[in-house]
């Protein structure tokens, strides 16, 4: 079996400072990682690269996804083939109204991807029934994308996002981050209802808590720019526990 | 360079040409006795400050001393085959449901425009019928830009040969829009000038859209136009022009505006075409609590130099004026803003302000704004804002990672930034009608 995705002895530099010092992650279909690490341990970073961002030199290593080399493509072209980014800080773009925004980039995946357009009546009833499993009003997709949306309302728009493209690679950067205890709920069931045999999930947070509703096959730590230790689920809580401090050697 | 030199430099082979062009073609230009009297000072007017250049400081951007090479001939009135070529692109030109008047190589074409079922309160004549045989108010109003010191102005009153005259009578309501069209048949290269007249009867209400094209394959060729527009107290007047001449094309346009007391003007210029054109603006309110929005949006690539000049002239109190105007330039395109605001010394409780905002897609482009203030009355509220500056590329990425191609996603944002200058318009209808025309820009652009 291919692995969906595999990052191997990845180096990053940002502005000549080298911030992931080779980091190495399988992931394969249907399985649900979580990378847990402090502040500034590089988690972001790593989700940027895989997305494609601009301004990261990569200086080391290789990401494949499903075998191809991920790094070669543009950022479109990754999103097109079901890569999918939910963003720690989703950006407010005015002037942009939420439901084109969507149905542009669901067409532009498809074109890209030789399938037919969607056409508007079926997009907007699957806009709809998405937005309605996740408790989102309809006034908000009216608006300009994320324009004016509280934190909790990104973090909801991002999950929208990810349930209507339907990717095959989900990352989740810190998308509890912001949500009151219901939301976290709902947002989580979410996610949960697209996991599938062919689908994986990487899960960034801080808080085990989150693990109890998406519960995953894979513990990482990240520290440092680097995985220091992998687990299983038990590992989360061993953290909330005793911190990152034992890391710090390792690292 | 010393002044005898500068003084000898002052006219130029183009404007000494237009002077020649004038004396060619007097006879055949219409109206006679006080009408071709004006014509004459006109030119003389023209022919003593010649081209204008950057030391004019109106024109300091725009400089036809340097880039206006060539002077060609008055246009021949269209034959057969140039009102067919215009029939092509007339029919992707004209707005559905609106009156079209169509003017062919500036000259007015019977045969593609619509005088049918005119409405109650609504006539519609030629400008050359109304100055050879028109009465004098009209003639006179037609004739108001003698005022005008500006140059191209003068030398559209002199060479003026045919346009529009729309006359809108007190308390008529027109539900159809009218649309004037100005078509470049374009087999050779050629000169025209109009003008047109639209009086809005006091309490009238008229929408008006101008649109400036070329047919198919049109060679270069020179647009001088020019529209005297009164609004009546209590009236309201939508207007829309979309430039979108060839891309060789050289426009030059000018708009004479009085508003009345409590009338509404709403008019919103997108210029996309032409290869260096200039659209100026003079407003003035004549009346108190007159409210006028002026939008406006460059959209400019290759080697474009588009200037749009707005004056407001604020001469009664109580005004209200609100100009937003956004450029976006790709490539070595160049965009000039120049809005000036006038607050004379009556002009109590004026509410001006004015905000520019250029985007630019390339290192190359250039966008030059140069907001003015004066003001002469103390109780006030004007502002002004102007900035510069590029695609935000965090907004970029982010479309990006959703599966938008660069063009795609850029697309997207500079449909929003120009967004910004649209929304202004607040007839629906017209609304659509310029974003159509940013949205044929974008499609262009691949
Ligand atoms: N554009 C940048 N310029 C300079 N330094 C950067 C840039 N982006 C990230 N860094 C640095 O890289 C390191 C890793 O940042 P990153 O955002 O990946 O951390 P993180 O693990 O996501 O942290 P958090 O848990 O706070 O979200 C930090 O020290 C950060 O300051
Ligand atoms: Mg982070």
């Amino acid at each position: 079996m291919t692995a969906l995705l595999e990052v191997k002895n990845l180096q990053v530099r940002v502005e000549e400072r080298e911030i992931l010092h080779g980091l190495t992650l399988t992931v394969n279909p249907g399985e649900v990682h979580a990378i847990m690490g402090p502040n500034g341990s590089g988690k972001s970073t790593l989700s940027h690269v895989i997305a494609g961002k601009a301004g990261y030199e990569v200086t080391g290593g290789e990401v494949l996804y499903k075998g191809e080399d991920l790094l070669e493509m543009a950022p479109n072209e990754r999103a097109a083939k079901g890569v999918f980014l939910a963003f720690q800080y989703p950006v407010e773009i005015p002037g942009v109204a939420t439901m084109n925004f969507l149905h542009t980039a669901l067409n532009a995946q498809r074109k890209a991807r030789g399938e037919k357009e969607i056409l508007t009546p079926d997009f907007l009833k699957k806009v709809r029934e998405v937005a309605k499993s996740l408790n989102i009003p309809q006034d908000m997709l009216k608006r300009g994308v994320n324009v004016g949306f509280s934190g909790g309302e990104k973090k909801r728009n991002e999950i929208l996002q990810m349930a209507l493209f339907e990717p095959a690679l989900c990352i989740l950067d810190e998308m509890d981050s912001g949500l009151d205890i219901d939301a976290l709920r709902v947002a989580a069931d979410g996610v949960n209802a697209l996991r599938s045999k062919d689908r994986a999930m990487v899960v960034i947070t801080h808080y085990q808590r989150l693990l109890n509703y998406i519960v995953p096959d894979v513990v990482h730590v990240m520290s440092k720019g680097r995985v220091v230790k992998s687990g299983g689920k038990e590992l989360a809580l061993e953290l909330e526990k005793s911190g990152y401090a034992q890391f710090d050697d390792a690292a | 360079m010393n002044v005898a030199l500068a003084k000898t430099d002052m006219k130029t082979d183009t404007s000494r040409a237009l002077s020649e062009a004038f004396a060619n073609v007097r006879e055949r230009l219409p109206g006679t006795g006080s009408v071709a009297e004006v014509r004459q000072r006109a030119l003389e007017s023209f022919e003593q400050q010649g081209l204008p250049h950057r030391r004019v400081e109106d024109w300091k951007y725009t400089d036809l001393r340097t880039s206006m090479r060539e002077v060609l001939p008055l246009a021949a009135a269209p034959d057969e085959a140039a009102a067919s070529r215009a029939a092509s692109i007339l029919k992707s030109t004209a707005v559905k449901g609106a009156r079209q008047l169509v003017l062919v190589d500036g000259v007015y074409a019977p045969q593609l425009s619509n005088l049918g079922k005119l409405e109650k309160g609504l006539a519609i004549r030629t400008l050359r019928d109304a100055l050879e045989t028109g009465g004098e108010a009209v003639r006179d109003q037609l004739l108001s830009s003698k005022q005008s010191t500006d140059p191209m102005v003068s030398l559209n009153t002199a060479m003026m040969t045919d346009g529009v005259v729309i006359e809108v009578s007190e308390g008529a309501e027109l539900a159809q829009p009218i649309q004037i069209i100005h078509i470049a048949s374009g087999a050779v290269p050629a000169a025209m000038f109009t003008r047109s007249l639209l009086r809005v009867g006091n309490k009238a209400k008229v929408t008006l859209i101008e649109s400036f094209v070329a047919a198919d394959g049109a060679k270069s060729y020179q647009a001088h136009d020019a529209l005297v527009v009164s609004v009546g107290s209590h009236a309201r007047l939508d207007h829309v022009r979309l430039m979108e001449d060839a891309r060789d094309a050289f426009n030059v346009s000018t708009a004479f505006v009085t508003v009345g007391a409590h009338s509404h003007f709403n008019t919103f210029n997108l210029t996309a075409g032409g290869q260096l054109s200039r659209y100026q603006a003079f407003i003035k309110f004549a009346g108190e609590h007159a409210r006028v929005e002026t939008n406006g949006v460059n959209l400019l690539n290759g080697t474009q130099h588009g200037d749009t000049t707005l004056f407001l002239d604020h001469a009664v109190p109580n005004g209200a004026s609100r100009e937003v105007f956004r450029a976006v330039l790709d490539d070595r395109g160049h965009s000039v803003f120049q809005g000036r605001i006038i607050v004379r010394p009556d002009a109590q409780k004026t509410d001006a302000k004015m905000m520019t905002r250029a985007l630019l897609l390339s290192d190359e482009a250039e966008a030059d704004n140069k907001p003015e203030l004066e003001i002469f009355a103390d109780d006030v509220t004007c502002g002004h804002g102007a900035t510069t500056g590029a695609l935000d590329q965090s907004l970029l990425f982010y479309l990006r990672a959703r599966g938008l191609p660069e063009k795609e996603a850029q697309a997207l944002l500079i449909e929003a930034f120009v967004g910004e200058a649209i929304e202004s318009i607040v007839d629906d209808n017209l609304r659509d009608i310029a974003v159509g025309a940013a949205r044929r820009w974008l499609a262009a652009r691949g």
